[in-house]
Formats: C-alpha cells, sequence, structure tokens
C-alpha cells in the first residue's frame, strides 16, 4: 500500500468520524425539545418533502435566487457522483477508475465540468449580490460577525473547490497529451480544455504536481467542507430534508391546543367536580406553561432553528420588521439555535441539570420582538424549508402571559372585558343584538 | 337562536356576528349587509344573540390559552346544546378559531367565511348580483390573513368582486404575499410597538398605488386598519374602503 492511499484513508475516517461526533451531538441538542407527534399522514410528508425540499417549490418564489440556488444544488448533488469516484481512486491508488465506461464517462465528466463552472458563477453572483449589491434581506441586526463570515465563506470554499475540479482536469488532459504513464487516456473535456494554456509550458514533473496537488485540495477541501456543516447554516443541505417531512399539516391558523390547560378548563366546566377534593399528588416537576427557554420548544422548534439557512425571507416579508418593529423571525430562529447550542454545550460539560442563569426569554429574544408579532404567518409562507417561527413567538408570549402575567396594560384590559363581558370592548353582552334594529 | 329551537325550529345555518360585528359602528353595517342578502334570498339563519361571546381569538393570539378554552368551552356548550351545524361569519377570526381550533375541544361544525357562502349562493342559482353600481369601478381585494395565508381562501372573495362587473386590480402583495393590515395576534387591542411606521399605513400606501375606487375586505378588523389608512392619507373621498358583503348589498340595492 502507497503512502498516497494510508493518508488518504486516515483523512477519509478522520473526517467520517468527525463528522458523525459533530451530527450525534446535534441530535441530541434536537432531542432535548419536547416530544410532539408527527407521524401521521405519511403519504402527504414524502409528497411535501419531495415538492420543497427535493423540488425547491418555495425558492423559485424568487426567480433569480432560486434559479441560481438550483444550480448549485444540482451541481452539489451531481458532482457527488465524481467524489465517489475520487475516494474510490484514493482508496485504490488507481487513477480515474470509472474510466471504463469509455463514451459515456466522458458524457458524465463533461456534465460535471459543465456544472462545476454553472456553480462557480452562481456563486460568484451571489458573493455580489451579498457584498456589492447588498441586497437588503442579507442585513440586519442578527446578522453581524459570524453569521457573515458564514455566508460568505461557504460561497468561497464552493468556488475554490469547483476551480481546484476544473483546473486538474487540465492538467490531466496536458498529462494525457504528454502521454505520461498513469494518466489514463480519457481525452480532454469541454471546459478545462479552454484552461490547459495555464501550465504554459510545465514539464512533466511539474504537471504531475500540479494534478495531485489539485486533486489532494480537492478532496481534503470536501472532507474539510463536510465537517464545517454542523458549525454551519450549511448545513440546511441535510435538515431541510426531515424538517420538511415534519412541517405542520394543519392550517396555518390553527394554533397547537394546550393539554395541559384542557384539563383545568374542563375541570372548572365538570358540574360533578368536587371543589373541596384533596388535590392530586403532583408527579415530578410542574410543567411549565408556554416556553421560556429551548427546552420547553418542541424538538420540531429546535430542528426548524438548525435547518434555518438565515436567508431572511421571513424578515423580508415580515409586516413589524418592514415598519421597523424590532422583531426579526430570522432572528427568533438563529436566538433559539444559538441558545440551544449554548444549553448543548453545558449539558456536555456540566451534566444534565446545567443552568447559567440564562434563557431564551429576555437573555436572547426581548418582550418587545414578541409583542410585535401581528401572527400574520408571511413568515411561515415565506420559508423555503417550512420552518415555523410563528409558533416560538407564541410559546413564548404563552410563558410571559400565564407564568408572569406579564402582559401590556392594554392586554389586560381586554382580557379582563372578554372575562366579564364576552367582548374584547366594554360593552355589556345583553347589547349584542341591537345592530338589529339601527340603522 | 333560542327562539328558533323553542319553536322546534333548525335553522340552516348559524350566522355568527363576532364581536366587531355586534359592537363596532363600522363593523355592524356589514352585519347588516350581509343580514339583508341573507333576507333577500329567503335564507333559514339565526344568530345567537345576547348567548354569543367572544371565540376568545385574540386571547390565544396574545398567549393567553386559559382565557381561550374558557370562551371556548363555553360557546361550545351554548352551540352543541342547539345542536348547531353549519356556521357562516363574517368574520375571518371567528372563522379560523371555530373551523381550526374548536374541534380538539369538542365543537365539530362545518364553518363558513361569508365570502364562501355567498359565492355558494350564487353558484347555487339561488342569488344573482346585479352589475350596475360598480360596473367598470376599479376594485382591488385586500387578503385578510386568517383568511388567506391562515386557511388558504383566496378565490371565493375574488370572484365576488367579478361578479359585480368590475374591474379586479391586484396590488402587488395579495394572496399567499398579501401584507397584514397590523390588527392580528392581538394587535388590534394596543399600540404598536416603537417602529417608525404604522403597518396598516405600509398596507394602505401600497393600496392607493393601484389607484383603486373600491378597496374590498372581508374581515372587520382589517375594514377598521383601511379605512383609518385611508383617511389619514386623507383620500376617503376618492377611494372607499367596503366590505365584500356590502358590495353586493348595495349592487343589489338591498
Amino acid at each position: 500500500m502507497s503512502i498516497g492511499v494510508i493518508v488518504f484513508i486516515v483523512a477519509l475516517a478522520l473526517a467520517i468520524g468527525l463528522f458523525t461526533k459533530n451530527v450525534r451531538t446535534i441530535i441530541r441538542n434536537i432531542r432535548l425539545g419536547k416530544p410532539l407527534d408527527r407521524s401521521d399522514r405519511k403519504g402527504e410528508r414524502f409528497g411535501l418533502m419531495t415538492k420543497v425540499a427535493l423540488g425547491q417549490s418555495k425558492m423559485v418564489v424568487r426567480p433569480v435566487a432560486g434559479l441560481l440556488h438550483i444550480v448549485v444544488y444540482l451541481g452539489f448533488i451531481i458532482i457527488n457522483i465524481e467524489v465517489l469516484e475520487i475516494v474510490i481512486d484514493g482508496l485504490t491508488g488507481k487513477h480515474r477508475v470509472f474510466a471504463f465506461m469509455g463514451g459515456f464517462y466522458h458524457v458524465l465528466i463533461s456534465a460535471f465540468e459543465g456544472l462545476a463552472l454553472l456553480v462557480l458563477i452562481a456563486c460568484v453572483i451571489f458573493l455580489i449580490r451579498r457584498n456589492v449589491l447588498r441586497i437588503k434581506r442579507f442585513f440586519g441586526k442578527e446578522m453581524t460577525s459570524w453569521p457573515k463570515t458564514d455566508a460568505n465563506l461557504i460561497l468561497i470554499t464552493e468556488i475554490l473547490l469547483m476551480s481546484a475540479f476544473l483546473l486538474m482536469n487540465a492538467a490531466d488532459t496536458q498529462l494525457q497529451n504528454l502521454g505520461s504513464e498513469h494518466y489514463t487516456q480519457v481525452g480532454s473535456f469541454p471546459i478545462s480544455r479552454h484552461l490547459v494554456g495555464l501550465y504554459g509550458s510545465a514539464g512533466e514533473q511539474g504537471l504531475i504536481m500540479a494534478e495531485r496537488g489539485l486533486w489532494w485540495f480537492h478532496i481534503i477541501g470536501i472532507f474539510a467542507f463536510l465537517n464545517y456543516l454542523p458549525y454551519s447554516k450549511h448545513f440546511h443541505i441535510l435538515l431541510a430534508f426531515p424538517n420538511v417531512f415534519y412541517s405542520k399539516l394543519t392550517p396555518k391558523g390553527q394554533f397547537t391546543n394546550m393539554e395541559a390547560v384542557k384539563k383545568e378548563v374542563e375541570l372548572m366546566f365538570d358540574p360533578s367536580a368536587d371543589p373541596y377534593a384533596a388535590p392530586a399528588e403532583p408527579q415530578g416537576d410542574p410543567e411549565r406553561f408556554g416556553a421560556k427557554d429551548v427546552t420547553d420548544l418542541t424538538w420540531k422548534q429546535l430542528m426548524d432553528s438548525y435547518t434555518c439557512t438565515e436567508c431572511g425571507r421571513c424578515t423580508s416579508v415580515c409586516p413589524a420588521n418592514l415598519t421597523g418593529k424590532a422583531l426579526s423571525p430570522r432572528k427568533i430562529m438563529m436566538d433559539t439555535r444559538d441558545r440551544l447550542e449554548e444549553v448543548g454545550k453545558g449539558i456536555a460539560k456540566n451534566g444534565k441539570d446545567f443552568n447559567n442563569g440564562k434563557a431564551l426569554l429576555r437573555d436572547y429574544i426581548s418582550e418587545e420582538e414578541l409583542l410585535a408579532c401581528t401572527s400574520c404567518n408571511a413568515c411561515t409562507e415565506a420559508c423555503p424549508v417550512n420552518n415555523d417561527p410563528l409558533s416560538v413567538i407564541v410559546d413564548l408570549r404563552r410563558y410571559l402571559i400565564m407564568e408572569e402575567s406579564k402582559a401590556p396594560a392594554e392586554w389586560t384590559g381586554f382580557f379582563t372585558n372578554i372575562e366579564n363581558n364576552g367582548a374584547p370592548w366594554q360593552f355589556a353582552q345583553a347589547d349584542r343584538l341591537n345592530w338589529k334594529n339601527e340603522e | 337562536m333560542a327562539e328558533m329551537m323553542a319553536s322546534g325550529q333548525q335553522p340552516e345555518v348559524l350566522f355568527w356576528v363576532g364581536c366587531a360585528g355586534s359592537f363596532d359602528d363600522r363593523a355592524k353595517k356589514i352585519t347588516r349587509a350581509f343580514v339583508k342578502i341573507l333576507n333577500q334570498v329567503g335564507v333559514n339563519f339565526a344568530v345567537l344573540g345576547t348567548e354569543e361571546s367572544c371565540t376568545g381569538d385574540p386571547a390565544k393570539r396574545a398567549g393567553n390559552e386559559f382565557l381561550f378554552q374558557m370562551q371556548a368551552m363555553g360557546n361550545i356548550q351554548v352551540l352543541n346544546a342547539y345542536e348547531v351545524k353549519n356556521i357562516v361569519t363574517t368574520c375571518p377570526h371567528c372563522f379560523n378559531t371555530l373551523k381550526n381550533e374548536y374541534p380538539e375541544l369538542g365543537g365539530n361544525y362545518e364553518v363558513k367565511h361569508h365570502s364562501q357562502y355567498l359565492q355558494e349562493l350564487i353558484n347555487a342559482g339561488k342569488l344573482t348580483v346585479q352589475g350596475g353600481t360598480y360596473k367598470g369601478k376599479k376594485i382591488t381585494f385586500h387578503d385578510p390573513c386568517y383568511l388567506g395565508r391562515a386557511n388558504d381562501v383566496y378565490e371565493a372573495p375574488r370572484a365576488l368582486v367579478q361578479k359585480l362587473d368590475a374591474e379586479l386590480v391586484e396590488m402587488k402583495r395579495c394572496k399567499t404575499n398579501g401584507l397584514c393590515c397590523g390588527a392580528g395576534g392581538a394587535q388590534m387591542f394596543k399600540e404598536a410597538e416603537k417602529g417608525d411606521k404604522e403597518i396598516n399605513i405600509e398596507r394602505t400606501e401600497e393600496a392607493l398605488e393601484i389607484k383603486p375606487d373600491v378597496i374590498a375586505t372581508g374581515c372587520p378588523f382589517c375594514m377598521t386598519m383601511m379605512s383609518d389608512g385611508v383617511k389619514l392619507k386623507e383620500k376617503e373621498t376618492e377611494v372607499k374602503v367596503f366590505d365584500l358583503a356590502e358590495l353586493i348589498a348595495s349592487a343589489n340595492d338591498l
């Protein structure tokens, strides 16, 4: 076994091992959420996943970004076949093991090259949109430091990987022309053939060094990128599928029913309930109404936060955000994820009872943000991966109102009115039919 | 409803008036317009009158699940006692809550928004709309969030506008992209949070951009927000805000 093969096996094992470990951490974090049953209507869920995640139906609502995204996405999926060849080459020390396919191999690599070029162009346009055109939705108070760097890093990495792939093929072509041993005659390819000139009059040794160097750069780059995913919004390429699969299927206007509250209210309505009965022995910690921290949210809401790719489509259609209020649905998702990461790390270090005195409410998301929401569902409609920031807002509001009794004075007033006279305004219930005799 | 029940009758449909429709001066006109249409068609309907109470929608959106469920269970007891099966309402918030959130608490009804109900009456040949009054007028429809995105009802209201022989014009943000009027999520019952603009102004400006003769709505709260917006822009003489029921009632000279 050659040194190269050994190095390759070690790198591959490290990449897969580390990736598995990090994915497990994310899965564990998501499981910190409350249970929620989304195992129903499987057929419909598969249909939705095919349409929204695989078919990117919600991406093309914005045609420019949507089409460019599809190019990058198709490139990613198809070029993975090439990665398979590279991995087999690496493990066996051979060169272009798929070359036996003959004419079809040529078609395949030509397609990869075409896509690589398109991906490269798309990524350059994406960089321009972010950094030169400075499209508004990529900015905002939550899009500072890491999120901004993350977005640019992803694009630059993809550009580098695609360039390496094309330059590698160009060197390969030149080596084939020189009749270099080990370099299988597969002919030149449509894009890289135009890059051959870049190597000038480099000799065989120089070309081999370039080709090998780029080959290693490309594959190690891919391994590194794979392990970058769990730290990045780019993780959406994996989570988008389960996340859409487990989407909320009920009408958008239907908010969750709180079973814990239902029990209490039913008891109040039960004429045979004994008001003097001894209360049942409390079992375990009393359940919180609503959410104060990430562990009060469901696993699906936590999965949403890891799937969020910070595209800002939600925030760009949010009526509160559009009119200058503090609320940004994207920030709700990002805060949920950041707090979950913090809790996850804390638990890994200090055990299950980790508490650093912080919570999602107030330390991350302010009351002002929560109170600005009109519950209009524009954010959930716009999200390309079917996230539900609105449900997080409502759960946090529930905690504010039901656990802390902390409502703006005007809300306290309308609650009282509903309790006293069955309407949010102070009108007598007896006057409900007055419209009948008015003109 | 109590009177009908006492005389052993069962109405075809219960008209759920809603708090705005009962108490808000502007919304009461919508209630009356819808009732006039029902009477013209001869629909055998009932209202709960003084036995109706807030569905609990704003309480639920604000986060007060207790108050919501208290209201819901009280209403469900009344509705079930009267063996109500079909409900029509002129308020998308009542519509959404009754239709989607009451079943889990024991209230199962066939609930329609009045735009759907009116379209059905037209399709069944029971209601004809005279085209004269609004012929050639430019009418735009503002999608209420709880009718549109929340429940995917986009076509019924537009079909009604077209029945008026009017020119239906769309705002830039419409249907699934429709912009909220600013009243939902219990915002109606408090001042807006700090910002640089009111949401209803943003929406009104968008509507005025396409120079409509009429802004049509299907929600009493959107009605308040859009009327206020038009007044603030001092356009109330050129641009009218009407509910779909009012448009049809006035087209039919009711």
